[in-house]
């Protein structure tokens, strides 16, 4: 099992099947729009939809090295900087919804909007911080910056989970209602808890 | 890319575009007598109901009892905005007893038992008493009033409710001097309400007025929407509107009323003091702690790349019940 999944993994087609479905939700999100399916307020339900599958691959970005490491299909890593930059991507389509459907693209009222609501700030941070990772993902770039330096760097993805966390906790706060937000912390927790306990272990 | 929606033929400029609401009633009379003339008198309001069913407000409607109602002559009582689609205003709602997604209550809610229903009236008032909802239903002729509702996150619809004046019903049990305030207290019946025993709210849903608000006429005891009895999810059988408050103030599925001398505690504002006040004026000038007021989106009027239109004060009914809060610091009394 794991020889083949490791064989299927290293084949050129892996990538370019990841790709195809990583996309899905947003071609689903597109038909939808255009199918007029998404429910009674369909602007609500994109910037809704887009946050949450930030926040699923920001959960599967952060699976690929434990599930890595503990299954030992090796062949996983190849995958894991895609699964980073669909994280900006959807990230960017998150943005651009609030921006476009809930401020109508107006530059000063978001910007106010930014400073005012502190869930609003939080996760606007979160996606200036995941800007440095995404522009820094190639190899050169890798190349220009040291590899000590760029996973340092990059390991400002945790930070990032956990703004993601917040914006979202905040956003349900006043409603009290955190069933979905405590989905995503126990993922979360449970991936990078995994990441802290092997650093005590070989320490 | 230009996404139209199925109502665009309904989006006005200009109020003469509009349909006035004399003769859009006359068309669906000249509708019902067509069909008299054709089938039969038996069948014709049927016919009618179903042609009035396919038409301006769409679909699923014509499937709960109808309801015969008076046009309302309360000012302001008649907004000419375009009606929301039925669609959308009994599939996107709040009533956290069924969920707290927006789909949530059109799916759970058909488990309510909205028959036998009574509402305790108690309290401060010389006739305490317990109401059969038939009796209230007979109290006094029932009216359509199509009033905005705006939700405290920030959207809107144009509803056609049927009901009357609450103040009719709190003129019948005469309250006593001491009766400063109104308190509405909703069913809370776990067995039927999946989400009554989750923390989300202290249940029972209860809501309140300050005795002047619940008389004004535009207060609303409401039965039906749209022609029909209310829907389970809208509230069923019996709630309250009011319409120049957000939506959240209108208890829904109402089993008690209460005539207090203290302002009473309300299920929002005991959740969350600083984001839900006891008075929740519609009010453009005061932000949610977070998010703006100033804007709202209508639902299923609006097409995708609209813009939010402007939120207007007391939801638009400034002229109707602005005096009820004249002196009072709206920033500090939300």
């Amino acid at each position: 099992m794991r020889v083949m999944l490791n064989r299927w993994l290293s084949s050129a087609v892996a990538k370019p099947v990841w790709f195809v479905v990583s996309v899905l939700p947003v071609a689903w999100l597109v038909w939808g729009a255009v199918a007029d399916q998404l429910g009674a307020n369909p602007a609500e339900a994109l910037v809704r939809a887009t946050g949450d599958w930030t926040l699923r691959a920001l959960c599967i970005v952060l699976a690929v090295t434990p599930l890595r490491t503990v299954s030992g299909v090796t062949g996983l890593a190849r995958m894991r900087r895609m699964a980073g930059l669909f994280v900006y991507f959807y990230a960017s389509l998150h943005l651009l919804a609030y921006a476009w459907f809930d401020m109508g693209f107006e530059l000063p009222d978001i910007a106010k909007d930014i400073a005012k609501r502190p869930f609003i700030l939080v996760g606007f941070s979160a996606f200036v911080l995941l800007t440095p990772l995404a522009l820094t993902s190639f190899n050169r770039a890798i190349k220009a910056i040291g590899a000590r330096r760029w996973q340092v760097l990059h390991r400002a993805a945790y930070c990032v989970a956990g703004l993601a966390i917040l914006h979202f906790f905040w956003m349900r706060a006043g409603k009290n209602n955190f069933a979905e937000v405590a989905v995503y912390a126990a993922v979360l927790s449970v991936l990078l808890g995994w990441r802290l306990l092997r650093r005590l272990q070989q320490s | 890319m230009l996404i139209k929606s199925q109502d665009n033929g309904f989006n006005h400029l200009v109020a003469s575009e509009i349909t006035p609401q004399a003769i859009y009633t006359r068309r669906r009379e000249l509708l019902k007598g067509a069909a008299a003339w054709a089938a039969g008198a038996g069948l014709a309001s049927w016919t009618a109901r179903e042609a009035f069913a396919d038409s301006a407000w769409g679909s699923r409607l014509g499937k709960l009892a109808a309801l015969n109602t008076q046009a309302s002559k309360v000012e302001g009582a008649l907004t000419m905005e375009k009606v929301t689609p039925y669609k959308d205003a009994s599939g996107y709602n709040n009533f956290y007893e069924f969920g707290t997604d927006k789909s949530d209550p059109a799916a759970n809610a058909h488990t309510l038992k909205t028959s036998p229903w009574t509402v305790e009236v108690e309290g401060l008032i010389k006739k305490p008493g317990k109401f059969a909802l038939e009796d209230l239903l007979k109290l006094s002729p029932l009216e359509e009033r199509i009033y905005r509702l705006r939700c405290v996150e920030g959207w809107s619809m144009v509803i056609p409710w049927i009901g009357y004046s609450l103040s009719e019903l709190i003129r019948k049990v005469e309250p006593l001097g001491s009766a400063k305030y109104v308190e509405f207290i909703s069913l809370a019946d776990p067995k039927t309400m999946p989400f009554v025993g989750s923390r989300i709210l202290d249940w029972p849903y209860a809501e309140g007025l300050r005795l002047d608000e619940a008389m004004h006429p535009l207060t609303l005891l409401t039965f039906g929407m749209y022609g029909e009895v209310l829907p389970n999810q809208s509230g069923a059988p019996v709630r309250a509107v009011v319409p120049w408050k957000y939506g959240f103030k209108s208890g829904k599925s109402i089993v008690k009323i209460r005539f207090v001398e203290k302002q009473p505690g309300t299920a929002w504002n005991k959740a969350a003091a600083n984001e839900y006040g006891f008075y929740s004026n519609v009010n453009p000038t005061v932000d949610h702690p977070r998010w703006s007021q100033a804007t709202e989106r209508r639902i299923g009027e609006d097409g995708l790349f609209a813009k939010k239109r402007k939120t207007l004060m007391f939801n638009g009914y400034e002229a109707q019940v602005g005096q009820l809060y004249a002196g009072m610091d709206l920033k500090k009394y939300y």
